[in-house]
């Protein structure tokens, strides 16, 4: 089952930088097709012709290995070429402002350039003064569309629908570029959000966008159908922001203990990688079968090639749909 | 001699408490005749005859507003030390075209006006409008030492402060205010914890939208309360320089309520926006303290309204395009506002009906210049003529400034009031385009 290149429109926009730019039916059509493109990933020869003769460039201003390899196998799978354009923040220091690595890059004549920076906004800038697709992997804590959607596909794919389901997403929301992408789409598709952490990782004023707060781990997971874990890093802790990763984990790690005394029975558990075992959650919870993290890595690879199929690429639509 | 007759003039001048029209006649620098209008009556004609070889020039003002040149207390002019972003030439230029006839610039250039030398330096610069300093309050604004502040006064600062650094150190924020009061200069506080101000904007919803790290009101808020109560113990004079939330407001009140000699400022980006236009991620729209919410844009407005906030003042802060390119949270802080200041106050306050005109004027002439006690007049016989004629009606939209930077937040944006001359010691510059 391959997408009908002749009834699939692609994305009437020419850049993806946000799930809160998205609406329903946008991400819906970028789910659908990631559902279609999958099946590729299973087949013995895991490629298809379809960005043949396009190039992407991966423009990582931050480490990342995951995120990096999932868009990099994405883009191979549909025979589009892929060029690492060496990036480090240092750039800025020398007084080079991203501004003009975008204007080196509209230089190269590329389709695609997916970046990951550690300024908000950093993707709007390039979105703003290049030609290609700009595919944000990544600003700062702002936002990151790609994990927000393999996290909702593979929600479909373990209950088949959105509405009505129950999250609870718990760790840093502050810091959390993952947890705002999710806020945006999981509210868009119905579900019920809520966020959960010490009151020192909530950002100010979060029920404005919809979602409930709660500070007992307890309270907060209850009746939830999934619970989203967010990785904790280290360096909080020295930022004063909790007092130590030992409290930490007594108030708001995910154990089977928690989990077998206030969770429900069939809970899922999500967590965007990479996971610091025994610290947000515990080994056995991270290896048990209510856990989806494999999965959601899986479902990265497919969406990815979702939104590099769907996006113009530089060109006119009809030019690409005419493959 | 150059004679100028400015005809048909609509004068409101908050010097003299005057609202009327007159024909206001200007021999080289100086105002010589100001002859009031009846109502009804058709204007006078013939005044081009008198003398034979004086250039005459005539301004007919009909429809527009005259007013006394503007004061600004709160600028960066940037020279010494940041040239390409700013001169004094160059920013007093920007100044006449907003309508300015003086200008107050800030210790913080480098070297910092913190001694004699860079007074100096300042007051011997080129300059198109008349520039008055204010000295550092601690030596190189480090807040550690007072400054000489007798030896700056002496050259000619009109206060002194330590804007763009708050003094953290509030037993020096003491003696600071303490050793001011024998000059009867007051002190300008850039209110701001340095530890709670860790943001890149305001903090609130949007913030945390955008996950760009915030900056409380309560930073601001609570320096403004130590600072308060430092003025009261020690009965100075203090002044307090761009506030922008309800707290401030609310402190400030309370403080004028008491009889303290507390006077405060606001910017026009303060009473014009809010954080949701960070939402663009334009750093013309990142300055400090940062646009706040709509709740504290109301409040400014009202405190301008009551009175509370004595002063409207730019915050002019030039920064080169190739700093203000940088990411939102690596870009610098501050935006350039001599050029569009008085327009935002016709636009976002006299338009809606918030304040009149008068009070709008008060607010950018005599009150700043009352609370540093500068030389300026206003309209009167015999004085210099630093006059300002302005088109409250015009519609315009800022694209290119005279600031030799343009990091502007109403870049682009239509506003309402234009400056069309400005008269600088009996010289006539013309803005019209």
């Amino acid at each position: 089952m391959c997408p009908d290149s002749s009834q699939i429109k692609g994305l009437n926009r020419k850049d993806l930088l946000g799930i809160s730019d998205l609406d329903r039916t946008e991400i819906e059509l970028i789910l659908n097709t990631a559902v279609s493109l999958k099946e590729i990933l299973e087949r013995p020869i895991k490629v298809v012709p379809y960005l043949r003769g396009k190039t992407a460039a991966f423009l990582f201003f931050e480490p990342s290995t995951r995120t990096l390899h999932s868009f990099s196998l994405a883009a191979r799978r549909l025979s589009c070429d892929s060029v690492s354009v060496s990036a480090s923040s240092s750039s800025v220091l020398k007084g080079e402002t991203l501004l003009d690595t975008a204007k080196n890059l509209e230089a190269m004549k590329l389709n695609f350039v997916v970046v990951r920076h550690s300024s908000p906004g950093a993707s709007h800038n390039l979105a703003r003064n290049l030609r290609a697709s700009i595919i944000n992997a990544g600003d700062g804590c702002h936002e990151h569309p790609t994990q927000a959607l393999l996290d909702l596909l593979t929600i479909r794919e373990h209950f088949g629908r959105f509405n009505g389901l129950k999250i609870a997403i718990v760790g840093d929301i502050e810091h959390s570029r993952v947890a705002r992408s999710n806020i945006y789409g999981m509210s868009k598709l119905g579900m019920d959000v809520s966020i959960c952490g010490p009151p020192t990782l909530i950002p100010r004023d979060i029920e404005k966008m919809g979602v409930k707060v709660y500070y007992d781990l307890k309270k907060a997971i209850e009746d939830k159908d999934i619970i989203y874990v967010l990785r904790i890093q280290k360096e909080r802790q020295s930022k004063g922001l909790f007092p130590s990763t030992r409290e930490y984990i007594k108030l708001y790690s995910i154990t089977e203990d928690i989990l077998e005394k206030y969770a429900k029975e069939d809970v899922i558990i999500m967590h965007p990688g990479p996971v610091n075992r025994g610290l947000e959650i515990s080994v056995s919870v991270a290896d048990s079968s209510k856990s989806l993290i494999l999965p959601q890595v899986t479902n990265g690879v497919a969406v990815r090639m979702a939104c590099f199929y769907l996006l113009p690429g530089g060109e006119e639509r009809e030019n690409q749909l005419s493959m | 001699m150059n004679k100028l007759i400015i005809k048909n003039a609509r004068v409101i001048d908050p010097f003299t408490d005057t609202d009327g029209t007159f024909d206001i006649l200007i021999e080289g620098e100086k105002v010589i005749e100001l002859k009031r209008k009846e109502r009804g009556r058709s204007p006078a004609k013939g005044g081009a005859k008198r003398g034979k070889r004086v250039k005459e020039r005539v301004i007919d003002a009909r429809g527009l507003l005259v007013i006394p040149g503007l004061v600004d207390m709160h600028a960066h002019l940037r020279e010494p030390g940041r040239e390409d972003e700013e001169t004094i030439f160059s920013g007093t230029t920007a100044a006449l075209k907003g309508g300015y006839q003086a200008v107050v610039c800030m210790a913080n250039t480098e070297p910092p006006i913190d001694n004699i030398g860079i007074v100096r330096y300042i007051n011997e610069a080129e300059k198109a409008c008349d520039v008055y300093p204010v000295g550092a309050a601690t030596k190189g604004l480090k807040g550690k030492e007072i400054a000489e502040i007798g030896d700056l006064v002496n050259a000619g600062c009109v206060a002194v402060s330590d804007d763009g650094m708050p003094i953290i150190d509030a037993f020096i924020m003491r003696r600071a205010l303490e050793y001011s009061k024998q000059f009867d200069i007051p002190l300008i506080s850039h209110p701001e914890d340095l530890n709670l101000s860790v943001g890149v904007m305001n903090e609130g919803v949007v913030s945390t939208e955008l996950g760009l790290s915030g900056t409380p009101s309560s930073a601001e808020e609570t320096m403004i309360a130590r600072d308060i109560l430092l003025a009261r113990f020690t009965k100075s004079r203090l002044h307090i320089a761009h506030i922008s939330t309800k707290g401030s407001l609310e402190l400030i009140r309370r403080a004028k309520e008491e009889g303290l000699n507390v006077t405060c400022e606001v910017t026009p980006h303060h009473f014009s926006l809010t954080d949701d236009f960070v939402r663009t991620f334009d750093t013309n729209f990142k300055m400090n303290p940062p646009l706040r919410s709509e709740e504290d844009r109301e409040a400014m407005i009202k405190g301008l309204k009551d009175g509370i906030i004595d002063v409207i003042a730019t915050d002019h802060a030039p920064h080169a395009d190739f700093e203000k390119e940088l990411e939102f949270d690596q870009a610098p802080f501050g935006v350039i506002g001599l050029e569009t200041a008085l327009a935002c106050g016709i636009t976002y306050l006299v338009k809606p009906g918030y304040i009149t005109i008068k009070q709008l004027l008060q607010k950018l002439t005599i009150n700043p210049s009352r609370i540093l006690s500068l030389p300026i007049k206003g309209l009167i016989l015999g004085e210099y003529a630093n006059i300002t004629i302005v088109d409250t009606k015009l519609e315009w939209v800022p694209q290119r400034f005279l600031s030799k930077s343009s990091n502007s937040p109403f870049l682009g944006k239509k506003l309402c009031g234009k400056v069309l001359y400005t008269i600088n010691k009996g010289k006539v510059f013309d803005w019209k385009d």
